[in-house]
């Protein structure tokens, strides 16, 4: 008793709090929900932007674009990142810290160049992941309506490890014309990977994990890979459990894609499978991924590639970014405005009137830009 | 021949056999004992393997459908007169002493643990090569592929270095030296010169592995230059992924180290239709095998179902390393034309034709052309 009296001041103080924050968000999103987003909420969310290499700063724009045109409620943190510029790169600490403060980043590609000019065998992009420990990353492919390609239906979600395996960057040259590399796996991050992806099933209602390996060639690393994700499955008896070679199951995708849910594999497999899922979809530029730590999330395009030959003839498709922003919004609970984005991208498509090369059109970025922004469509009040 | 048997014997633990299973192994003469990496330039073309003079080559039918396969192809070259004389090796693994499955008569020795490994290790095969083309008739996805894939078999990924340094924590060694890399890359070149290639594309990873991909990367700049004829290019091999799957004619001829080309080997055979369709050819210092990689499929085997079209482009690929071009570009021939006629098709094609019947169609046509 005595105890709850002398902390009673600290109990009011907490529970006005509490209720006055409960109240902004109990108050915004109902409003929105009856009259639209004419009005702007109070509170403004902050995100990080790292606009990348390549056509990277075009797609941002682009993103930025239709962002003021929809009144967003966000606001960037702008950080030029990156590898192949490094004088005029941000420093890593910075980039680290405005994520860590925001939890939100959009983030374009980084170039990844053979060689550092320090000799480092690290690439930037390992560096921010390894920093912040972003460890899952998660592509969802699914087939865009109006993008005609050879296979229909897919829908697939691969789940990638991206802190460890081939990625390590230990190398060395054990006598001349000799080199080893090291391939690293570990029980601890094999295991969260493994929960990730079981957990994700879970919560998005998908019926099934399969594990992409190479376990009868690699017969400890991958094996332990292996082991984590099986040892896991038995916990979940729900989702039904696979296990899939690497190369049957680059061959499963080209000829039967629909049969794949979500997926999780280790790093390298993983950048080979989500590659190729966008290929079956379109390409590089309509698929959006985001990667995930225990704390902060960075939404980037899910295959990374710069298309630096496309630099500056604003011919890229900047589906892929948008559709990052979109999840992004709806990440920070600003769900209305990640909808309409959703929903005018989708129109666009449909009608298929303005595309970009890449997909077999003659448009612009830009005129692909305002195509989305004419089709903003505020949500009817319901 | 010996030392080839020989090897069998030492080979205590077959399970690999299960996923080859059937594989022609030729030699290249003795009178070269060394070897030689450039398949048809180190013999002297046309007198020699025109003549009627017998070619030795060895036959391991295998297990599953391996035997009525191969007993197709026996059949199609005998009709062709193809001058080969076969020599049977049965290499089905019976249950040990040991209770372990096993080659055959089993002298032990400190062997090597699986027969594929055996044979890449005693014949040196550095070279894995896979040419994946569309065949007209039975329609995919994809148009118009063809592409060849030419693997390093030796290092890499698959060194088979790995431990566990603490409890939970594995490390496994990718190994890439200078002289596989290079070998490997001047073979896809001199590959490329002999079909009448235009391109050789080199994919890797350099941006991540800078080191070692790095290095393979180096060589095959290296033999590029050696071959002014043949276009070069480098690619990341999640670009070629994304690329292969949207536009396959992008590529010509792809040279690559062991687990990139096992991938995108396999990948490729998706485009046209499986392993069923594709044949393979692992090159050597000391000779070359060439073998169906599809799977054993026991529960099709005695039934005359089963499609030996992979193995008998494998044998044709087989006949051009000889030199025996003629054949081989005949039985090719023969053996596109009755899949484009779809009348004999086998159950894997859609069809409704037995093995038998696809053979017999196959020869008549031989017969009619030769």
């Amino acid at each position: 008793m005595s105890l709850f009296a002398r902390n009673l001041p600290r109990i009011l103080i907490q529970t006005a709090q509490t209720t006055t924050a409960r109240n902004i968000h109990n108050s915004v999103p109902s409003h929105n929900a009856a009259a639209g987003v004419q009005e702007r909420p109070d509170v403004r969310t902050k995100c990080t932007l790292i606009p990348g290499d390549g056509v990277g700063p075009e797609l941002v724009y682009s993103v930025q674009e239709v962002f003021k045109a929809a009144g967003v409620p966000v606001d960037f943190e702008t950080y030029f990142f990156s590898e192949v510029n490094p004088t005029l790169s941000a420093p890593l600490e910075d980039v680290a810290a405005s994520i860590t403060r925001n939890r939100v980043c959009l983030k374009g590609i980084l170039a990844t160049p053979d060689y550092s000019h320090t000799g480092e065998l690290q690439t930037l992009n390992m560096k921010l992941r390894n920093a912040l420990d972003l460890y899952a990353n998660v592509v969802h492919v699914k087939s865009l309506p109006g993008v005609k390609c050879r296979h229909d239906n897919i829908d697939c979600v691969i789940i990638r490890e991206q802190t460890e395996g081939e990625y390590s960057a230990l190398e060395h040259e054990s006598v001349k014309g000799v080199v080893e590399c090291l391939k690293i796996v570990t029980a601890t991050k094999s295991q969260r990977i493994a929960k990730f992806a079981f957990d994700y099933a879970i919560r998005n209602q998908r019926k099934k994990v399969t594990a992409v390996h190479k376990a009868n060639i690699m017969k400890l690393g991958d094996g332990l890979f292996l082991k984590s994700c099986e040892e896991m499955a038995k916990l979940y008896p729900k989702i039904e459990f696979e296990r899939m070679i690497v190369d049957n199951c680059t061959m499963q995708m080209v000829s039967h894609p629909q049969q794949f849910d979500v997926m999780v594999t280790p790093n390298l497999y993983g950048n080979i499978v989500d590659n190729l899922a966008s290929g079956l979809v379109g390409g590089a530029g309509v698929v959006a991924g985001a990667s995930y730590s225990t704390s902060s999330v960075v939404f980037e395009p899910g295959a990374r590639h710069t298309y630096s030959e496309a630099v500056g003839k604003n011919v890229a498709n900047p589906t892929a970014m948008l559709l990052c922003a979109s999840k992004m919004l709806r990440h920070v609970n600003l769900p209305v405005y990640g909808d309409m984005i959703r929903n005018a991208i989708d129109k666009v498509l449909r009608d298929g009137k303005i595309r970009t090369k890449d997909v077999g059109g003659q448009s612009s970025t830009q005129e692909f830009t305002y195509a989305v922004i004419h089709s903003l469509q505020l949500p009817t009040a319901s | 021949m010996s030392g080839f048997f020989k090897h069998f014997i030492d080979t205590k633990n077959a399970s690999s056999i299960y996923d080859k299973i059937t594989k022609f192994f030729n030699r290249i003469p003795s009178k070269n004992p060394k070897g030689n990496i450039k398949p048809t330039t180190s013999k002297p073309l046309g007198a020699r393997f025109l003549s009627s003079e017998l070619k030795k080559c060895t036959l391991i039918p295998g297990d599953g459908i391996g035997p009525e396969i191969s007993a197709a192809v026996q059949k199609i070259f005998a009709t062709a007169k193809v001058p080969i004389d076969w020599e049977s090796v049965d290499v089905t693994p019976v249950r040990g002493p040991d209770g372990k499955f096993g080659i055959p008569q089993s002298a032990i020795d400190s062997g090597h643990r699986s027969l594929n490994l055996a044979l890449r290790k005693e014949f040196n095969l550095y070279a894995n090569v896979r040419p994946c083309r569309s065949l007209e008739g039975y329609k995919t996805l994809y148009d118009h592929v063809d592409v060849v894939t030419i693997r390093e078999n030796t290092e890499g990924e698959y060194s088979g270095i790995e431990h566990e340094i603490v409890d939970g924590v594995v490390q496994s060694i990718k190994l890439i030296t200078e002289d596989a890399s290079k070998r490997v890359a001047e073979f896809a070149f001199q590959y490329a010169t002999e079909n009448g290639r235009h391109k050789v594309t080199a994919v890797h990873k350099a941006n991540i592995m800078r080191m070692s991909d790095g290095l393979f990367l180096r060589c095959c700049r290296e033999a590029a230059r050696k071959f002014p004829d043949i276009k070069f290019e480098e690619r990341y091999l999640d670009t070629v992924c994304l690329n292969m799957v949207q536009d396959p004619t992008l590529y010509d001829v792809l040279v690559m180290p062991n687990l990139y080309g096992d991938i995108l080997s396999d990948m490729c055979a998706g485009l046209v239709g499986g392993l069923g369709l594709t044949p393979s050819g692992n090159i050597g210092l000391n000779g070359a095998l060439f073998e169906s990689v599809h799977g054993t499929a026991p529960d099709i085997a005695g039934q005359d179902k089963a499609n030996p079209t992979a193995l008998l482009l494998s044998a044709v690929m087989m006949l051009r390393y000889m030199g025996l071009n003629e054949h081989a570009s005949i039985i090719e021939s023969a053996c596109f034309q009755t899949i484009k006629e779809a009348k004999y098709l086998t159950g894997d094609l859609g069809g409704k034709a037995k093995c038998s019947e696809f053979t017999n169609e196959i020869c008549e046509k031989v017969a009619r052309t030769s």
